[in-house]
């Protein structure tokens, strides 16, 4: 897809860098929704209704 | 949470949108101009986190309010990585226009000593099991290494640095033309909500441990003063079906 301009010569720090970005929140967000769903089953396990919560 | 998540992703895909084809290469640094998008947003974030865990530690310390610690701790690990975005993304700025990755420049240094706190301040917690006396030593900690948030602040007017001073917030209005500045301001806005809305999240999620940390612990004494559960772990609200053996 053109964007209309040319990011060279330095299209890969450019491209790199929202690359990285994107790497680090997408893990964090990824963590949060894994870790929650972990305490979730947790809770469940124990039979504690907070767990059962959305 | 699902609003503040929506708003969150439409405020970035907006910022990300302005980034990419609306806001006009810089006269100096061209196209590499858009990394200060990502870069700006991540380093004023990084700061914030650990503003508020400095706040948060006050809590802790002063009232032991349990949600300053539980704040404190859900906020370490978004600022580190936000912390670690700025680092990253201004080296990969850094090296074509200023003809290298790092310097020992007091702005560069002092991010880099806030990352090193945060990644501290997450390990200690990791290393201390009794969360009362983690919570302790790290509101301390916290405190401590707030110190470095007025050297990164004026980092740049105090010593002679490579980075540029502020352009943002500074005496006589900000130094940067509105066609870059306001796509800039959006998002940092974008950037703070969806950091807000993963630590409110992850402040839910750390509740949650919590609360199964406790029924761990409780069960953990009822089997060891001779008590056994009626069932085992299964659905149902109630966690109070133990007897005690005969």
């Amino acid at each position: 897809m053109s964007l209309g301009f040319d990011l060279s010569p330095h299209a890969g720090f450019i491209v790199g860098s929202y690359a990285f970005t994107a790497l680090v929140i997408g893990g964090l967000i990824v963590r949060a929704l894994r870790d929650n769903r972990a305490q979730k089953r947790a809770l469940a396990a124990f039979g504690d209704g907070a767990g059962e919560r959305s | 949470m699902p609003w503040l998540a929506g708003m969150s992703g439409l405020l970035v895909a907006f910022g990300l949108y302005l980034t990419w084809f609306v806001v006009p290469p810089d006269y100096q640094q061209g196209e590499t101009v858009r990394i200060m998008y990502i870069h700006v947003p991540a380093a004023w974030l990084g700061v914030f986190f650990y503003g508020a865990m400095a706040l948060s530690a006050i809590g802790t310390l002063v009232w032991r309010h349990p949600l300053a610690d539980v704040a404190q701790r859900a906020a370490a690990p978004i600022g580190a990585a936000f912390t670690l975005i700025c680092l990253v993304t201004g080296s990969l700025w850094g090296k074509p226009m200023w003809g290298t990755y790092w310097v020992w420049d007091a702005r560069l240094t002092s991010m880099l000593v806030l990352f090193l706190i945060y990644c501290g301040i997450i390990a200690l917690w990791r290393t201390i099991e009794d969360p009362n006396r983690a919570a302790r030593a790290i509101a301390i900690l916290t405190l401590v290494g707030a110190v470095n948030l007025p050297i990164i602040k004026f980092s740049v007017n105090w010593w002679s640095t490579l980075h540029q001073p502020a352009s943002i917030m500074r005496m006589g209005g900000s130094s940067i033309d509105p066609s870059m500045l306001y796509p800039l301001l959006e998002m940092i806005l974008a950037f703070t909500l969806l950091g807000i809305t993963l630590h409110l999240y992850a402040m839910r999620t750390e509740i949650l441990r919590r609360r199964v940390r406790a029924l761990t612990i409780r069960e953990a004494e009822r089997l060891d003063t001779g008590a056994v559960p009626i069932r085992p772990v299964s659905a149902g609200r109630t966690n109070q079906g133990f007897q005690t053996t005969p």
